[in-house]
């Protein structure tokens, strides 16, 4: 029975309810990172600890991937199917501004500030039929 | 010791079918030894890169093994930067009198396609589709624009003066005068970048000759002296390309602190300089790097572009050979491109896009991946 698993492990919590993304905390400076990596790029320390970063944010800047890129871009997309998506860095509540993918993909559709939440995608399938995870950010709803 | 620069060489931007980047590379040495009035046999050193055509120490396959000591040096959009710099060390320390700085390259057409973990990210990074520096000039300009209140017609108005220096232009690869129209309607790329405001990886070659400043005349009645020669990499916080996640502060790029080095380093201010070549990937890094340089305020580009203040017989000609918009980008060769454009026009040799007035000081600074900036200043 096909199954769906993350392309990369350790991105996000999975399987979740309500999956956010996974980052690390320097215990020494509290500066964060994503991906998780064991040394601070602040301070040079190596004292990390695991961090859940959420899943909600607001759109720091954004653009829109027109064309299919090269490899190492790697989907189950042709030329014929692919569909422009949006690419943008949120901005979290921590404060660390993640690179995402981005399910609006107009510029009628994205503005800076706008608040977004995670969603997890299939990037592909994999040799069994498995989908292949990743994240992206899509549009929040306004909550005046 | 003092460092000049007595001796140009360039083999044409774009495509050139029948050579390879290494012969490229040779026609430019050749050109810049002549330029010199000297021969490959003078030379005490040479410091060389390309990206994708081999080693440039190949070079002496072609140009003879005379046994000098020959460098590669690979640093990226910042090679031709940084082997202009360790020239520059090796004069003034005394180590050398005379050698040879020189770059090519040789492109596949299309967006280049860099491979994550050669630079320490994962596979996922690139298959889910970010790896694209693309992205990130749009991403970069995008929230410039919003901070800065920089418009849309500005960006059209680099591109549109880009291409008019690059009809002046006879080694430019793009040597067509586009009109408004034609750049406004071209087809988007990444928002707000559409094809005519992004450069081109290409072909080409560019080399120099460098030697001590008290022997400079016995190569050229008229040398460039290079003031300063600075190489920055990124602090934490700087915005830059192929990132993940960024802290929260955005710290000052590169060139900032490039730029401020550079001109403490070489005693003058940027009210000094007549002529300037900044790093135009696209029309945005234009923008942005005129203020990152300290040529201006941020969101003074949009006024200075208005009144003409970067053209040529402006207050600051910017790119007077149409940058890489016009010429494309060989990444060894880019960077030494921009320094040859500044020594033609203080030699007062630019023919048609000859900047007016005699212009004394000029400034070069180009800007590449992951974050690494090379400032020069030179002078008549």
């Amino acid at each position: 029975m096909p199954d769906a698993k993350p392309l990369h492990e350790g991105l996000f919590s999975w399987p979740a309810l309500s999956p956010s993304l996974i980052g690390s905390r320097c215990l020494d400076c509290g500066e964060h990172t994503f991906p998780s990596q064991d040394a601070c790029r602040a301070c040079s320390g190596q004292n990390m600890a695991s961090a859940d970063l959420g899943n909600q944010g607001t759109l720091w800047t954004w653009t829109v991937q027109s064309f299919m890129p090269k490899t190492p871009y790697h989907t189950d997309e042709t030329p014929e199917t692919f569909r422009p998506y949006g690419v943008g860095y949120v901005e979290l509540a921590c404060g660390l501004k993640v690179e995402s993918r981005l399910k609006e993909n107009t510029p009628e559709e994205l503005k800076i500030g706008m608040p977004m939440k995670l969603e997890i995608i299939s990037v592909r399938k994999d040799d069994d039929g498995n989908d292949l995870l990743t994240f992206q950010f899509c549009a929040a709803e306004e909550t005046n | 010791m003092d460092v000049a620069i007595v001796g140009l060489g360039m083999h044409p931007f774009g495509r050139t079918p029948s050579m390879s980047g290494l012969e490229q590379g040779a026609a430019a040495a050749r050109a810049a030894l002549a330029d010199a009035g000297t021969d490959f046999k003078r030379m005490e050193f040479a410091f060389g890169g390309s990206q994708d055509s081999g080693n440039a120490d190949s070079l002496v396959n072609l140009l003879g093994l005379t046994g000098l000591q020959f460098t590669n040096v690979a640093n990226g959009c910042a090679t031709g930067g940084s082997s202009l710099n360790a020239a520059y060390s090796a004069i003034k320390s005394g180590q050398y009198d005379v050698g040879l700085v020189v770059g090519f390259d040789k492109h596949d057409r299309g967006a280049f396609n860099p491979k994550p973990a050669d630079w320490g990210l994962d596979d996922w990074y690139g298959e889910t589709g970010l790896m694209l520096t693309t992205q990130y000039f749009g991403m970069k300009i995008q929230r410039y624009m919003h901070d800065h209140g920089i418009s849309r017609e500005t960006l059209i108005r680099v591109a549109e003066k880009a291409f008019r220096n690059g009809s002046l232009t006879p080694t430019a690869w793009r040597q067509t005068a586009l009109s408004w129209e034609e750049i406004k309607n071209a087809p988007m790329v990444s928002e707000p970048l559409n094809k005519y405001m992004f450069c081109s990886p290409a072909e080409g070659g560019c080399a120099l000759i460098v030697c001590r400043a008290d022997i400079a005349h016995e190569f050229h009645p008229k040398p460039i002296y290079l003031k300063t020669a600075v190489v920055r990499s990124r602090n934490y916080g700087s915005f830059e390309v192929f990132s993940p996640s960024q802290p929260t502060e955005v710290a000052d790029s590169p060139t900032v602190t490039a730029s401020q080095a550079a001109f403490e380093l070489a005693g003058v201010g940027p009210g000094d300089i007549d002529v300037a070549q900044l790093q135009d990937t696209e029309v945005g890094a234009e923008i942005m790097h005129m203020a990152e340089n300290g040529f201006c305020a941020h969101g003074d580009q949009e006024q200075w572009l208005a009144d003409g203040v970067t053209e040529i017989g402006g207050k600051l000609p910017v790119n007077t050979d149409g940058g890489c918009l016009a010429n494309g980008e060989p990444v060894g060769a880019s960077g030494l491109r921009q320094v040859h454009e500044i020594c033609v026009q203080l030699r007062g040799e630019g023919g048609a896009r000859q900047v007016p007035n005699e212009p004394k000081v000029g400034y070069t600074h180009v800007y590449g991946a992951p974050g690494i900036s090379g400032v020069n200043i030179l002078a008549r």
